[in-house]
């Protein structure tokens, strides 16, 4: 049986330092009007938020300095994050790329990947998509009939990608592409690309979300042209680096704090003397709060060291992502609101925007059911 | 792990594996005291480990004493291991000696409460304390209370102080204990002493529950593995699977809790941590404890089947010491009475 440890991590007096110091920085920005937290969560596009955590050394933190990183830890890098999310900084824009797609790029990509994007998504001013799922493949990714065909000097891309947040204004995706024939094993013959989105032959539709917002897209590709210095790895590597970035995408404090905005705004509203309801309520989020945090931060301590914590990771989405959702759903009974149609600017308007992204929380990055599949082979069951 | 810890580990294991069968834990239930199985865990040192050596310890660090009672959970053990390591750490910390033998506390029912006095023959307790856990099996009980308006512990002996025994839902008694100016054979102040005496039963219990629940898991996982419907193991049907992972969820978190609130409390308990662990702790026991017998199916319902000792424990743990409720409301009016922007700075610590 897979024995599940989720030990404790002691951060490091420079992380905290970097705590204090992302703390103030937040709340400047705050204080002069740059943003509004209870309006934001790292979905939340914001180019010149993201400039300025670049300049303050806040993004592809664990990177070369040669690439414009700053050498610094896994656990630094937490800090800052979940002070980010915490504060409800507008991070939506650097997100994907400082999480997932800089971190492969530096592993699989070539000099002149690195040399090229790196520097610049570290400065704030290089933004990423996901270029995974599409139209007849969502959980099953490896039913991606997307395909590269190779030619002189690269290869040919033709598909179709979906849900790809942001593509209308980021810079590149990282595609996931058919580079074989399928075989026996489904997941060989696979390959991801980087793709420059301002290069012709792309195309970038809006899908509107439930609430009429655009942040998908629909992306197609026509014969669009990749270097062979834009392959990640080698080709036929595609499988191999789409399950690790996905271990990145999963264990973060982004999986528990989407809804932490409105968890504040309701100790606000339910105030200093709660009643026995409210307060036992409040108390149950906390003790859920500190222990997921726990669990993350024990993660990215195995990351730090180098271990792949794929199944602990999974938990900490599966558990994570349904206590964001528990929480719109507990506080519209114990502060009374009629949820509104709008952007945040009081409760009613954060409660409704709270319930109206949450079923996304146990969808985006795995949907549960994946999770618990994960989670169920690393106990030994399939 | 630790090379002491793994240690403690073979060690605790071997003796609960040998002493700790499944007659040894009907004839308890049945009011016989596990004398060998006590004798044993005393020859080791672990009913005095939770004590500092200058007390008379065994010179094993909170942690790895906190672990030796996780595993003593995970066996089912029968036994006040939990209430002995309390009551020694509690006296030691006001500086009073603890003796040889197993020992409880009193009182542990937040509506109790014991009065002392200075009487002729010296210091002495009244009162009662009802649902004192083996309150009739320890020599000695640990009192805690209000002596002229400071906070005391003190020693005192159950014989004739045990009137009827209850018992909770996994058999083990809970005795009324009534003292009538009882002499006290030593009390000293302990600041604190009856929301510490809470506090760390709270965190016993959470430790105890996490235990519990690691064998309540591991025993589903066996079962879904090994039972066959349909032309193959159960654990083949996603449903099945599912319920595991979710479980495997509760248990995870229940362990986090607990672990980090005992790493906070090697010298008192840490009221934001002990509140966050017996919370988690004692939901993942109810959820957890219905997800293992709807794995188990019948078989897990009978009294041949082994499960039924982690989850009647499981449902008397999660209630003694504060229910979640009780916690979390603490929790809660702590949290509003700070205000949000005091929140992160409390989780992070920082």
């Amino acid at each position: 049986m897979h024995e599940f440890r989720f030990d404790p991590v002691q951060m490091p007096a420079a992380a905290e330092a970097l705590r204090h110091e992302v703390r103030a920085f937040v709340a400047a920005e705050v204080a002069s009007g740059a943003f509004t937290p209870s309006r934001n969560s790292w979905s939340s596009f914001d180019a010149d938020f993201s400039r300025k955590c670049g300049e303050r050394g806040y993004i592809g933190m664990r990177w070369p300095k040669q690439y414009g990183g700053h050498e610094r830890s896994a656990l630094e890098r937490y800090v800052v994050t979940e002070e980010m999310l915490a504060g409800g900084a507008p991070v939506g824009a650097h997100w994907v790329a400082d999480r997932q797609s800089g971190h492969q790029i530096l592993r699989y990509g070539s000099e002149r990947a690195k040399r090229t994007i790196l520097p610049e998504i570290a400065a704030g001013r290089c933004f990423f998509s996901i270029g995974m799922s599409e139209p007849d493949s969502g959980s099953d990714l490896a039913a991606a009939r997307t395909r590269a065909t190779k030619v002189e000097g690269g290869w040919k891309i033709t598909g179709t990608k979906v849900w790809t947040s942001g593509a209308h204004r980021t810079n590149y995706l990282i595609a996931l592409a058919r580079t074989a024939p399928k075989e026996e094993d489904r997941h060989a013959g696979m390959t991801q690309f980087i793709v420059d989105l301002s290069h012709p032959g792309v195309s970038v539709r809006p899908i509107y979300n439930l609430y009429g917002g655009h942040d998908f897209n629909e992306v197609v590709f026509d014969e669009f042209f990749v270097a062979d210095d834009m392959v990640m790895g080698e080709p036929g590597m595609g499988w191999k680096l789409v399950t690790g970035e996905l271990a990145f995408e999963r264990s973060g404090p982004d999986r528990f704090l989407s809804t932490y905005q409105l968890l504040l705004e309701s100790i606000r509203a339910i105030g200093p003397a709660p009643d026995a309801r409210s307060a036992s309520e409040l108390g149950r989020f906390v003790a859920h709060l500190a222990t997921l945090r726990r669990m993350s931060t024990s993660v990215a301590g195995m990351l730090e060291r180098g271990a792949q914590p794929a199944v602990e990771a999974a938990l900490v989405k599966d558990i994570g992502t349904a206590f964001e959702r528990e929480i719109p759903e507990t506080f519209r009974q114990l502060i009374p609101t009629e949820p509104t149609l709008g952007e945040g600017a009081s409760y009613a308007e954060l409660l409704g925007m709270t319930i109206l992204r949450a079923p996304g929380f146990t969808i985006r990055g795995g949907t549960r059911e994946i999770l618990r599949g994960m989670i169920a082979r690393g106990l030994g069951l399939r | 792990m630790s090379e002491i810890r793994d240690d403690l580990l073979k060690t605790v294991d071997r003796i609960f594996d040998e002493h700790c069968p499944k007659q040894l834990r009907e004839s308890a239930e049945a009011g016989e005291w596990p004398l060998a199985l006590w004798q044993a865990l005393e020859e080791v040192g672990v009913t005095r480990a939770a004590l500092p050596e200058t007390a008379g310890g065994a010179g094993i660090e909170f942690e790895d004493a906190m672990f030796a009672l996780r595993r003593s959970a995970y066996h089912g053990v029968p036994l006040p291991l939990a209430e002995t390591m309390l009551a020694g750490r509690m006296l030691a910390a006001a500086g009073v000696d603890v003796p040889e033998g197993a020992l409880t506390v009193a009182p542990v029912l937040g509506d109790d409460a014991l009065s002392f006095a200075q009487d002729a023959v010296g210091a002495t307790v009244s009162g009662t304390a009802r649902r004192v856990p083996w309150g009739n099996a320890c020599v000695h009980a640990m009192v805690a209370g209000e002596f002229e308006g400071r906070e005391v512990v003190g020693l005192v002996l159950t014989a004739g102080a045990a009137g009827p025994v209850e018992k909770n839902l996994a058999g083990e008694p809970r005795a009324l204990l009534s003292f009538d100016r009882t002499p006290l054979i030593a009390f000293a102040e302990l600041k604190g002493a009856r929301a510490r005496l809470m506090a760390e039963g709270a965190l016993y219990r959470s430790v105890q529950m996490a235990g519990a629940l690691e064998r309540i898991l591991e025993s589903s996982l066996q079962y879904a593995n090994e039972r066959v419907q349909f032309g193959r193991p159960i654990a083949k049907f996603q449903a099945i699977q599912h319920m595991l992972a979710v479980l495997a969820g509760h248990v995870a978190a229940a362990s986090a809790a607990a672990d980090a609130a005992v790493e906070a409390s090697s010298a008192a308990p840490d009221e934001f941590a002990v509140s966050v662990a017996k919370s988690r702790t004692g939901e993942a026991a109810g959820k957890g404890a219905e997800i293992a017998h709807q794995v188990h199916g019948a078989m897990g319902y009978t009294r041949e089947h082994n499960l039924h000792y982690s989850t009647r424990r499981l449902w008397s743990w999660r209630d003694e010491f504060g229910n979640e409720s009780y916690w979390q409301s603490r929790l809660g009016r702590m949290i509003a009475s700070r205000g949000a922007d005091a929140l992160w700075p409390l989780l992070t610590g920082s």
